[in-house]
């Protein structure tokens, strides 16, 4: 059996899968005239088919249960924005609230300083009382932040206090109306209101 | 299918456990019966698996995703089971020549719940024939074998997953070939 070797080394390339046209062409034709090679040939297929045959061969039940049971934790973070993902709108209200009262109260918080609408005719005393002198009448709206007001004068406009008072001692002249804002809820509520009437006005304009 | 485990596997690396957990129930199978082939036995198989995705998961920070995953799982699962071989007390063998005597061990260790046919235990015979055929093999060989007929792998990717020059791959696998044939031309 000279003919065997070269041949059964053509079969093995064959079910490599790296057989030249070429060389199929040849060992088909020795196929058909060689009996031993045919053999030879059927006893090696049938052999990969056996080989092939695992699908028997098969992980046991809860096989990834166990992997996974035994995997080390994962990190918090992970399960945390997965909690995120599969509650999407919770999780963009959360993100509002947050940004929404995070900005409100770090303003509140910050703000302890004496702030007036800017007006040369104002007079404003070290003990944070701002004085609208007599016979000066103030043009506009006034906002006071952390100070009291004493009208002597007059406004022609909206009187703001902000965590302050108004001194009522003189008769002062307010064409508008006064506001005072204390309380934390009030000063939401305050922001909230001239937010959407700012937002009105530049819809309007 | 590719890309579907491409995605797990990003996810994976962040650190998510539960997009693991599709990987393993997508190569369990194939993972254990490479295993299977190189080691021959059924609890040890499992127990080399587990440890195959336990080790993928704790390095898939080294894992490039541009490449296979599967060639890197199948690297991880050939390494830790021929590392087992090396490790392995004699007094493993006493268990395969019970096994080779009756035949029936594998029976016996089918989950109980599975439904077994008449018919079907002459081909589990017949599997436990073939397996105690490869296992005669030396474990190089084995192998190889196995990651050619567990997923067809290419010779390039088995020379890939097991580090050694495509040549070796394809003389094994002639040699296994070879040798098997002769040892099932009588089934």
């Amino acid at each position: 059996m000279a003919c065997k070797n070269n041949n059964v080394y053509l079969m093995h390339k064959y079910l490599d899968g790296e057989l030249t046209k070429k060389e199929e062409q040849q060992l088909r034709s020795h196929l058909q005239s060689c009996n031993a090679c045919q053999h030879h040939f059927h006893e090696l297929k049938r052999t990969v088919t056996l080989l092939k045959s695992n699908s028997h061969i098969q992980a046991p039940r809860n096989f990834t249960d166990r992997v996974i049971n035994n995997l080390p934790k994962e990190k918090k973070r992970v399960s945390y924005m997965r909690w995120f993902k599969d509650h999407p709108v919770v999780t963009a209200a959360a993100i509002f609230f947050i940004f929404m009262f995070g900005s409100i109260f770090t303003a509140y918080d910050q703000d302890t300083q004496l702030s007036v609408t800017k007006n040369k005719n104002l007079i404003i005393q070290a003990d944070n009382t701002v004085i609208v002198p007599e016979g000066i009448t103030v043009e506009g709206d006034l906002v006071i932040k952390n100070g009291d007001l004493k009208i002597d004068g007059s406004v022609n406009g909206d009187v703001t206090i902000i965590n302050g008072e108004h001194l009522r001692a003189s008769a002062g002249d307010i064409s508008g109306e006064i506001k005072q804002v204390n309380q934390i809820f009030e000063w939401i509520w305050y922001h909230i209101k001239d937010m959407a009437k700012s937002v009105f006005t530049l819809t309007y304009k | 299918m590719e890309t579907m485990i491409k995605d797990k596997i990003k996810q994976v690396k962040k650190g998510d456990q539960s997009a693991f957990e599709d990987v393993v129930a997508f190569y369990q199978n194939r993972v254990y019966q490479i295993c299977y082939r190189i080691i021959g036995n059924s609890h040890e198989a499992e127990d080399l698996a587990q440890e195959a995705f336990i080790r993928a998961y704790v390095n898939i920070h080294s894992f490039d995703t541009r490449r296979k995953f599967s060639t890197w799982l199948y690297r991880i699962a050939t390494n830790i089971t021929i590392d087992r071989i090396r490790k392995k007390k004699p007094d493993y063998f006493l268990d395969a020549q019970i096994k080779g005597t009756d035949g029936l061990d594998m029976y016996s260790q089918l989950p109980a719940d599975q439904p077994l046919p008449e018919d079907e235990v002459e081909s589990i015979e017949l599997q436990n024939y073939i397996q105690e055929e490869i296992m005669k093999l030396p474990a190089k060989y084995r192998s190889v074998i196995a990651l050619r007929f567990v997923d067809e792998l290419s010779l390039n990717e088995i020379s890939e997953v097991l580090d050694i020059p495509v040549g070796t791959v394809k003389t094994r696998i002639h040699r296994g070939r070879e040798a098997l044939r002769k040892r099932l031309r009588h089934v």
